[in-house]
C-alpha cells in the first residue's frame, strides 16, 4: 500500500479549511497567531459566512493576518482597529466585522478606541491576542508584560516603579455596560484550542444578535520574543501567564441573564 | 425655482451631506465648526435618508472611522478644526496610501499649539502639502462662500471617487460661521448596495465567491513594490495637476498687478481690488479654488503680463511660497497676511499694496 492508496475521501479525518490560503506564514514555529489564524477561518467556513464578513488587522505581528485568512480585510493604523470596525458594521449592519489585535495595538497606543467601542455597545468581535510582548518590533515590552519580565526594553525584569504594573483590560471593559460577551481563552493544547474556536464563534455569533461588543481574549505565547522553545513557553505561559490573566469567561450577557 | 435658505457656511456642509446621499459622518466638537455635527444630529438624516452620524472619541478616532466606512465603499466625511486635523494627519496619510476616497472639512483656526479659536488660514502647508508622513497629496477645495461650502461637499465626493483619495475642503472659522443665502441644489439619494459595489469594487466589505478577496492596506515592506506604488501615486497626482484645477479671476483682463487669495481672504481682496481701481491702479485678483493641484500654470502666464504680484492670507506666508515658485522670477512677489484671529480690511490691503509696490 502508498500513501496515494491511503488519500481517499472515506479516509479523511482532517483537512485544512479552504479559507486558510496556501501562502506560508511568517510566523515563528511555535507562535500562536498560526491556531488562532486556523480556528477564525474554520469558525467563518462553517458558520458560511465569508461573502459577510469583514476582518479589521492590526499593526503588529498580525498585520499580514489579510495574507492568510480568504476573506475581505482592512488594514488598520496602530490600535486603530475598533474605529474602523465600528464604521464598517454601522454602515454595514448585516456584516460580521471583527478586530484582530495584539497587546501592544489594543492595550497601548489604541486604548482609547477599544474602551470607546466597548462603550458605545459597537456590535463587533474583538479577538485580543495577549502574549506579554512587542514581538513584530523586536520583543520590546508590552502593557501586559508581568512584572519582573525580561524584554529588549526592560532587560532588568519589569520594575512597577520604572515602568508601571501589567494592564489587565477584560475586566476593565466588563464594567462597561456596551460588552456582551467577554472570554479568556488558550489554545496550547488540542482542548484549550477547542474552547478558544467556540469562543470566537459565539462572538461572531453576538455580533449580529444586537448585544454589544464581544471580546475574545487568547492567552498566548510568543517563544521568540520570550527566548524560549515552543513547549517551554507553553509551560512558562501556564506558570506564569495564567495567574494574572486567568483563563475563562468573564461575562456573557445572554448567559447572565 | 431652486430653494434658497439661509445657512451658516457650517450647517451648509450639513445639509449639504443630507442632501446628497452621503452614507457616513464621524466627527468631535471643536470649535468654530461644531454646528457641522450639531446640524446632523438636529436633522437625524438617519431616519430619513439612513445616513450614519457618530460622535466619535477623538479626531484620531473620527478620521480612522472615516478609513474604515471608506474602506467599504461608503461615502464618508468628517470636519474638524486645526488641532483636530493636526490629531487626523496620521490618518489622512492612511488614507491616501490606501487609496481611500472621503471628504474631510478643516474649519482653520489660529496656531501653533492651541493658539485661537478665531478665523485663520494657517493650515495651508499641512494640508496642501500633505501633513502627514509619506510622500502623499490631498486635492484641497477651498470654499469662499455658504454655497461654496454646500457645493463642495458633492464636488469632493466626486473627485474623491474619481481619484481615490482624500478631498479637504479648506474652510476657516469665517466661511464656516458666516450665514448667507444658500440654493440647494436638486436632492442625490444615497446609492443602493449594488452601486456602491459597482462605484467601488475594490471595497473590502464580504467576499463572494465571484471574486479574490479585497485587502485595503498602505503596506508594502519590499522596497521595489513600494517605489513602484509612490510612482503611481504621483503619476494620478499629475493626472490630477493637469486635469482638475480651478481657480476664478476678477478684473483681471487689463490688470497690470495682481492680487492671488483664496478662501475668505479672496472675499475682502475683491473689495480691495474695487478700492484700487477706483483710485486708478489696475489692479485684479485671482482666487485659487483647488489649492491642489494648485493653478500654477495661470499664476505663471499672470507674471509675463503684471507688474507685481501679493498673495494675501490669513497667516504669516504660506501659499506665496506656491505663487512665487509659478511665478518664477518673472515679477516682484509679495505678500500681506495677519494672524491671531485678526482680519485685514479692504483699506488695509489697499495700504499695503502700495507700500509694496513704492506708491507712497
Amino acid at each position: 500500500m502508498n500513501i496515494e492508496d491511503i488519500k481517499k475521501p472515506e479516509n479523511l479525518v482532517y483537512s485544512k479549511t479552504p479559507l486558510l490560503t496556501d501562502a506560508v506564514m511568517h510566523y515563528c514555529p511555535g507562535c500562536s497567531h498560526g491556531v488562532v489564524h486556523k480556528l477564525v477561518a474554520e469558525v467563518i467556513e462553517e458558520m458560511g459566512i465569508q461573502d459577510k464578513t469583514v476582518g479589521i488587522s492590526p499593526v503588529g505581528c498580525s498585520v499580514f493576518a489579510y495574507n492568510y485568512i480568504d476573506i475581505d480585510w482592512q488594514q488598520a493604523a496602530h490600535g486603530r482597529a475598533p474605529a474602523l470596525a465600528t464604521a464598517v458594521k454601522r454602515l454595514n449592519p448585516e456584516k460580521y466585522v471583527f478586530t484582530y489585535q495584539g497587546d501592544g495595538d489594543l492595550c497601548s497606543i489604541g486604548t482609547a478606541e477599544i474602551i470607546h467601542a466597548c462603550a458605545r455597545g459597537e456590535n463587533i468581535l474583538v479577538i485580543f491576542i495577549n502574549n506579554g510582548i512587542y514581538g513584530m518590533t523586536g520583543g520590546q515590552m508590552a502593557p501586559t508584560t508581568l512584572l519582573g519580565m525580561k524584554t529588549s526594553t526592560t532587560p532588568y525584569g519589569r520594575d512597577a516603579k520604572l515602568n508601571g504594573f501589567p494592564m489587565v483590560i477584560a475586566p476593565m471593559i466588563a464594567e462597561l455596560d456596551g460588552t456582551a460577551y467577554i472570554t479568556r481563552q488558550s489554545v496550547h493544547t488540542a482542548a484549550a484550542a477547542r474552547k478558544a474556536k467556540a469562543a470566537i464563534r459565539k462572538g461572531l455569533e453576538y455580533s449580529v444578535k444586537g448585544v454589544g461588543l464581544s471580546f475574545v481574549e487568547i492567552v498566548a505565547t510568543c517563544n521568540s520574543g520570550w527566548k524560549l522553545s515552543p513547549v517551554e513557553a507553553n509551560r512558562w505561559m501556564v506558570e506564569n501567564m495564567f495567574p494574572k490573566y486567568p483563563i475563562g469567561d468573564i461575562k456573557d450577557v445572554l448567559k447572565d441573564k | 425655482m431652486a430653494e434658497k435658505i439661509l445657512l451658516k457656511g457650517n450647517e451648509a456642509i450639513a445639509i449639504s451631506a443630507i442632501r446628497n446621499g452621503i452614507d457616513g459622518y464621524f466627527g468631535y466638537p471643536i470649535t468654530p465648526q461644531s454646528e457641522v455635527m450639531e446640524t446632523l444630529m438636529k436633522e437625524r438624516p438617519w431616519l430619513t435618508t439612513g445616513m450614519v452620524v457618530l460622535q466619535a472619541e477623538s479626531e484620531t478616532s473620527s478620521i480612522n472611522m472615516v478609513y474604515g466606512g471608506a474602506a467599504s465603499g461608503k461615502k464618508v466625511m468628517t470636519s474638524s478644526s486645526s488641532p483636530g486635523i493636526s490629531l487626523m494627519c496620521e490618518g489622512i496619510s492612511y488614507l491616501a496610501g490606501a487609496e481611500l476616497p472621503c471628504v474631510i472639512v478643516d474649519c482653520q483656526r489660529g496656531g501653533p499649539g492651541l493658539g485661537t479659536i478665531q478665523p485663520s488660514q494657517s493650515d495651508y502647508n499641512q494640508v496642501v502639502k500633505g501633513g502627514g508622513h509619506g510622500d502623499y497629496r490631498n486635492i484641497v477645495l477651498a470654499p469662499a462662500s455658504a454655497q461654496d461650502m454646500y457645493d463642495f461637499v458633492d464636488l469632493g465626493f466626486d473627485l474623491a471617487f474619481r481619484y481615490r483619495n482624500p478631498v479637504v475642503i479648506l474652510a476657516d472659522g469665517i466661511v464656516g460661521q458666516m450665514m448667507e443665502k444658500v440654493e440647494l441644489r436638486p436632492e442625490k439619494p444615497r446609492r443602493s448596495q449594488e452601486e456602491v459595489i459597482s462605484d467601488a469594487p475594490w471595497a473590502a466589505v464580504g467576499k463572494p465567491s465571484s471574486r479574490e478577496r479585497n485587502i485595503i492596506t498602505s503596506l508594502s515592506l519590499e522596497a521595489d513594490v513600494q517605489e513602484k506604488f509612490n510612482h503611481k501615486l504621483q503619476e494620478k497626482y499629475d493626472l490630477i495637476q493637469e486635469k482638475e484645477v480651478r481657480y476664478e479671476t476678477y478684473r483681471v483682463e487689463d490688470a497690470e498687478y495682481l492680487f492671488v487669495a483664496f478662501g475668505c481672504s479672496s472675499r475682502i481682496c475683491e473689495a480691495a481690488t474695487d478700492l484700487l481701481r477706483e483710485e486708478g491702479y489696475k489692479v485684479g485678483m485671482l482666487r485659487p479654488v483647488t489649492l491642489f493641484p494648485f493653478p500654477a500654470k495661470v499664476v505663471s502666464d499672470m507674471a509675463d503680463k503684471v507688474r507685481s504680484m501679493m498673495s494675501i492670507e490669513l497667516n504669516l506666508g504660506q501659499m506665496v511660497d506656491d505663487v512665487r515658485l509659478a511665478a518664477n522670477g518673472k515679477c516682484p512677489v509679495g505678500f500681506y497676511g495677519r494672524q491671531g484671529g485678526n482680519i485685514f480690511t479692504p483699506d488695509e490691503i489697499a495700504e499695503a499694496f502700495k507700500k509694496f509696490n513704492n506708491f507712497e
